[in-house]
């Protein structure tokens, strides 16, 4: 179980562009929901992932991991069991260094990185497994530079490295976004699979306001720091896109947007 | 013939700080100025043992000890005081020529009568009279093979993989529940090392510790590893640390013919230009911009 207690976070504390963007905030987030985080630009969508990361801090409040503060925790602590696949495909994976470098590495998560070898020749027959059921072909391109691939492959690599080894909090930043809407369709199909069969608890932040209700068992809409809309279960699944759209709209046209 | 054999010897003990160098610019793209003062550093440390009568082969490894020390200084300003990487470098430097004149005594040793890994008596009585002239440039070739070879096992351990991958995308580091900013001081140390290691080596061989011979050393570092890794980028079977390794032979060829047509005191401006000639050519300019400069 994740909490947000009362988080509170400035932007530019202290100067005239002070912004305050989260007023005591909270969220509960259940083991093995699937959220999906929707809300127009600057709405705190991002933020929130951050806080939860610790790749920003917040200006107040608690994060809780199953009941344990993990606010203290600097980032890469918290990646200890947390896996995060960013917008941008180049960032989940390492371009100079090849597909199976690539997956050893990811493969060592939680393990320490010592003077050990560090292709583990005996894994090689599992990553060829995973990559296959990527159905990109990359499981014959295992000595090929990741930085030779295009960003569909980088994502798709970038969501198996980053759902490798066990963690418990899968994060994913607009994972979509940067991809064209076959590959991102493929991705997004990926995403759900791998969901299901790991049985992680997932936070899909996304624009896409038909993944946001075809996956996923709650949708949260996020407007100015705070949750607007959350639904779970049967009553995000009788919502439509449309009803959602409209939603949408009338915060967008209170914005003056 | 003597021509060509002061070259590879210059240019082999050269390459030793050319794989650090390359340690910090290829793989950890890091500007690291800490060079031009791990190298004397070395030489500094290889005067006082020397003279004090320490066994030759130690002191390379205290020498390498060192320079570890020097990098992990670097590194944790760098990181803990979050001071740009450029200026951790340029602190480091400036503060090791004091530390380098405490630990040899002056500015100038000569170390004409000491043992060396070079000339000591255990080595007189073991090579042949035939191939009495070739010495230094066996010995030479041993240690850098020898490094060359712990180096790109290294690389190949987890731990070198996470190196090399904080450079390329520190946020995977993090992303693996790692703190990138130790790798980075890892990376510093062995670099740093090697580079000290270097100093040591090409001190023994000119048996003399100049307080200055470490000014411009960064530079050549530089240019071997662009040579190097320019020249041989087609050729994916060389390794990166072998194409570095000629490249600063290269270097040092070229310096030396240039050298022969031209008086002394022109060496620098024939390295800068050289240097400049190498950058165009392998259109280093255009390397990928940096975006976290300040971090």
């Amino acid at each position: 179980m994740l909490e947000l207690k009362h988080i509170h976070k400035y932007y530019n504390p202290g100067t005239v562009n002070e912004m305050c963007l989260f007023q005591d905030f909270n969220l509960t987030i259940e083991d093995g929901e699937f959220v999906s985080v929707v809300g127009s630009n600057g709405s705190g969508k991002t933020s929130m992932l951050n806080i939860i990361c610790g790749s920003i801090p917040a200006e107040g409040g608690q994060i809780c991991i199953g009941g344990k503060d993990i606010s203290k925790e600097k980032e890469y602590q918290r990646n200890r069991r947390i896996g995060r696949v960013y917008q941008n495909p180049a960032v989940g994976t390492c371009p100079s260094m090849t597909i199976l470098e690539n997956m050893s590495l990811a493969d060592n998560k939680g393990k320490s990185y010592g003077f050990g070898r560090g292709t583990n020749k005996a894994r090689i027959d599992y990553y060829r497994e995973q990559l296959s059921q990527l159905g990109l072909g990359l499981e014959d391109k295992m000595d090929v530079k990741v930085g030779v691939l295009s960003g569909g492959q980088r994502q798709a690599m970038a969501l198996l490295m980053s759902t490798m080894t066990p963690i418990e909090f899968l994060i994913l930043d607009e994972h979509t976004a940067a991809l064209d809407p076959k590959t991102a369709e493929l991705i997004m199909q990926l995403t759900d699979k791998i969901v299901k069969e790991k049985k992680l608890t997932t936070i899909m932040v996304t624009h896409n306001l038909r993944y946001a209700m075809e996956y996923g068992n709650r949708l949260l809409m996020m407007h100015q720091g705070e949750a607007i809309l959350d639904k779970k279960g049967e009553e995000k699944y009788s919502m439509s896109v449309d009803d959602v759209l409209k939603l949408f709209n009338e915060i967008s046209i209170e914005c003056g947007n | 013939m003597d021509f060509v054999i002061s070259i590879l010897e210059q240019g082999l003990i050269y390459g030793i700080l050319a794989l650090g160098v390359y340690i910090t610019y290829k793989i950890l793209d890091f500007p690291d100025l800490t060079v031009d003062g791990s190298f004397p550093l070395g030489g500094a440390i290889t005067a006082y043992f020397l003279t004090g009568g320490m066994n030759p082969y130690l002191t390379l490894l205290l020498a390498f000890a060192a320079g570890a020390v020097a990098g992990i200084c670097t590194g944790l300003i760098h990181v803990k005081c979050r001071v740009r990487d450029l200026l951790s470098g340029i602190i480091m430097m400036t503060a090791l020529w004091t530390i380098n004149l405490y630990v040899a005594g002056t500015a100038n040793v000569p170390l004409f009568s000491q043992q060396t890994i070079f000339k000591n008596d255990t080595l007189s009585n073991m090579i042949p009279e035939g191939i009495q002239a070739y010495t230094t440039l066996i010995i030479v070739i041993v240690l850098v093979v020898i490094s060359k070879i712990l180096l790109d096992l290294y690389l190949e351990t987890k731990s070198g993989y996470l190196l090399r991958a904080v450079g390329d995308n520190p946020t995977l580091v993090t992303s693996l529940a790692k703190d990138q900013g130790n790798v980075k001081i890892v990376g510093l140390a062995i670099a740093n090392g090697l580079v000290s290691l270097a100093g040591s080596v090409f001190c023994q061989e000119e048996r003399v510790f100049e307080i200055s011979m470490g000014t411009g050393a960064i530079v050549i570092g530089l240019a071997s590893v662009i040579i190097g890794t320019s020249l041989f980028k087609k050729l994916t079977l060389l390794k990166a640390t072998s194409a570095v390794l000629i490249g600063s032979v290269v270097y040092k060829a070229c310096v030396a013919i240039a050298l022969r047509n031209f008086e002394p005191q022109a060496m620098k401006l024939i390295t800068a230009v050289l240097f400049l000639a190498i950058l165009v050519l392998g259109m280093e300019r255009r390397k990928k911009v940096k975006t976290d400069a300040g971090a």
